[in-house]
């Protein structure tokens, strides 16, 4: 039987996700409100919610401390670099074990995901060590390629899973119309995929741009993104809640814009395939 | 030139062999028919000969040239898919322009071909519409617009005509069938529907198990089916097969008699005695489904309307000049 579309019900499920997505958005608008605040005011009890003194006093402090800008540059570069990379090694890999699985595709899907499952610490030591090595301490390049290779198998499992839903025969009847496969992948597969391959890619930089366990360990200053200048406010002379809050900000705020924008993409590519 | 030669060709998908070793000899310019039940191997055949698989043994000559190692796209020949296949982001131009587009071709020399294709085939109001945005029939031809552009030594077809209406289906088969004599291209047809093979091929090819049970014109396979199965799979409705007695008497371990050559007589005539099960009255034919008690149920074909109803006795006697008969391993008995 259908469920009878009420207005109460309508009413009620409308309200009831606002509380929801209310609840979650809940410590985002707090973290911006306190970056507004003053110091004393940031830990004051009772927290006064809007009624303070509005300042813009520690996004000044916080400019004047720290070069906002240098990471944000570090951060797009090194989300995008490990982003675009990461993608270009998954297209091929996702379309092979899409289109031409063997016995033991499925085992190498599972043991690709399988090193998501290990706490990054345990390989901090030899990782930390080859970096020193081979001079990439503090360098993008070295926390791109460290983003990359921690991303790719999700990078490859949700490209996988958008080929997996585009027919065969549209690739073999590209193939009776003589293309090889490179044209195949260029001129059919790819344009087929781009709604996957955009949330795909959009999940990922969120991914890397939020990342912090290797980009704290392995960058001090020269390639540091914005994950290391949120971290310098927590320093050794104290918590500076206000500054902290506005330091968070600009750093999540470019993501935000981002996936504010592109939503739709997003929610379409991790719904995809959910519904057939 | 279109001539497609298999000698004993095979495939097997690990322990299980799809095709028991096909020999068959496609002359230039035919319209060849692969008909048999689902499972018995005809797509598969169809892929072989298209490259999308690889043979397990044997040889596929084109033009008298062997191209089980050829690619695809190196093959000549151009494929029709049952799901049609179109490129969803291109539009009815793109789509068919698209082999043209691979084999390098100029866009001014590729837009004139893909307008006379359109043309042909009413396509050209639509030229600039995406797939999305057609009706089934108009994307089968975009399809069949995909095969001919590239003037290719010879069409497959798969099942084309399998996701359309009864109606449309009917007005298609016979714009392919024109479509095909017209351009004098060779073209090798999939369908599980023998109906379809007996109006459009020019031979049609009995698959049965992986194995080619007869390989004939459609009349020939009516008039002189090779065996059992093709007996009881060409025609409809189906060929009423007799064991027992009255095959004896004609030496036969089987015989066979066409619904339209049993000769209705009601009650008190020669011939098999039985009651009427169900009659089916079309106006143009009467369907006679008659218990024959120890014959079993025999179907009887009238041509225009016979008043005779459920619980009627009848008694149906076969043409003796049709009637087929059978050894016992299935094989024909030829006089």
């Amino acid at each position: 039987m259908a469920r009878k579309s009420t207005t109460r019900r309508v009413v009620i499920s409308t309200i009831g996700a606002w509380f929801f997505g209310f609840l979650i958005f809940f410590p985002i608008l707090w973290m911006v409100l306190a970056s507004f605040k003053t110091e004393l005011e940031a830990f004051a009890i009772p927290p006064s919610f809007l009624f303070f003194h509005w300042t813009t006093e520690n996004y000044a402090t916080v400019q004047e401390r720290s070069d906002y800008f240098h990471h944000a540059l570090n951060s797009i570069i090194i989300a995008g670099g490990s982003t675009l990379i990461a993608v270009l090694i998954a297209i091929p890999a996702a379309w092979s074990m899409a289109f031409s699985p063997t016995k033991r595709t499925k085992d190498i899907l599972l043991w690709m995901l399988s090193t998501k499952m290990m706490p990054p610490v345990g390989v901090l030591v030899p990782i930390y060590l080859i970096f020193k090595t081979f001079g990439l301490l503090d360098s993008r390049a070295g926390l791109i390629f460290i983003l990359c290779l921690g991303n790719l198998p999700i990078v490859i499992w949700m490209l996988f899973t958008y080929f997996k839903e585009i027919p065969r025969d549209i690739l073999e009847a590209a193939r009776m119309d003589g293309a090889t496969i490179g044209r195949e992948l260029i001129y059919v597969l790819t344009p087929m995929a781009i709604p996957g391959l955009a949330s795909t890619m959009l999940l990922n930089l969120i991914l890397a741009w939020n990342e912090a366990f290797w980009t704290l360990n392995l960058s001090t200053s020269n390639a540091a993104p914005l994950t290391v200048f949120i971290a310098s406010y927590s320093s050794p002379e104290g918590l500076f809640w206000a500054k902290l809050s506005a330091a968070s900000t600009l750093a999540i705020a470019p993501i935000i814009i981002l996936g504010w924008f592109s939503q739709k993409q997003l929610v379409r590519g991790l719904t995809f395939g959910a519904v057939k | 030139m279109g001539q497609i030669t298999l000698q004993d060709v095979q495939k097997s998908f690990g322990p299980v062999h799809i095709i028991k070793g096909a020999d068959l000899e496609i002359a230039d310019g035919s319209f060849v028919v692969f008909v048999g039940p689902s499972g018995c191997g005809k797509t598969t055949l169809l892929r072989l000969i298209a490259g999308l698989e690889d043979v397990s043994g044997g040889k596929i000559l084109i033009d008298g040239k062997n191209v089980v190692d050829t690619p695809p796209a190196k093959r000549g020949l151009s494929m029709v898919f049952q799901s049609y296949a179109l490129y969803p982001h291109m539009s009815v131009r793109g789509n068919i322009g698209f082999g043209l587009k691979m084999a390098g071709l100029s866009k001014d020399e590729t837009n004139r071909k893909v307008e006379a294709a359109a043309a042909t085939l009413n396509l050209t109001p639509y030229l600039d519409r995406k797939p999305r945005e057609l009706s089934g029939g108009q994307r089968q031809r975009v399809a069949i617009g995909r095969a001919i552009v590239r003037e290719p030594k010879a069409f497959l077809f798969d099942e084309p005509l399998s996701n359309l209406d009864a109606a449309l289906r009917v007005q298609m088969r016979i714009e392919v069938t024109r479509l095909q004599k017209q351009l004098g291209t060779t073209a090798v047809y999939v369908t599980h529907d023998q109906v379809e093979a007996m109006t459009m091929a020019d031979k049609i090819v009995v698959l049965n198990g992986g194995k080619i049970e007869q390989y004939g014109s459609p009349l020939e396979l009516y008039e002189r089916p090779a065996n059992l199965f093709v007996a009881g799979f060409i025609g409809s409705p189906k060929m009423n097969l007799v064991t027992g007695e009255p095959a004896k008497q004609q030496g036969a371990t089987t015989i066979g008699v066409r619904p339209e050559h049993l000769k209705i007589e009601r009650d008190g005539g020669g011939g098999w005695q039985g009651t009427i099960a169900v009659a089916e009255h079309l106006g143009s034919d009467t369907f006679l489904y008659v218990d024959a008690g120890p014959l079993g149920m025999l179907t009887a074909r009238y041509i225009g309307e016979l008043s005779l109803h459920a619980g009627d006795h009848v008694s149906l006697a076969p043409d003796p000049a049709r009637i087929h008969r059978f050894d016992a391993s299935g094989n024909a008995l030829r006089n």
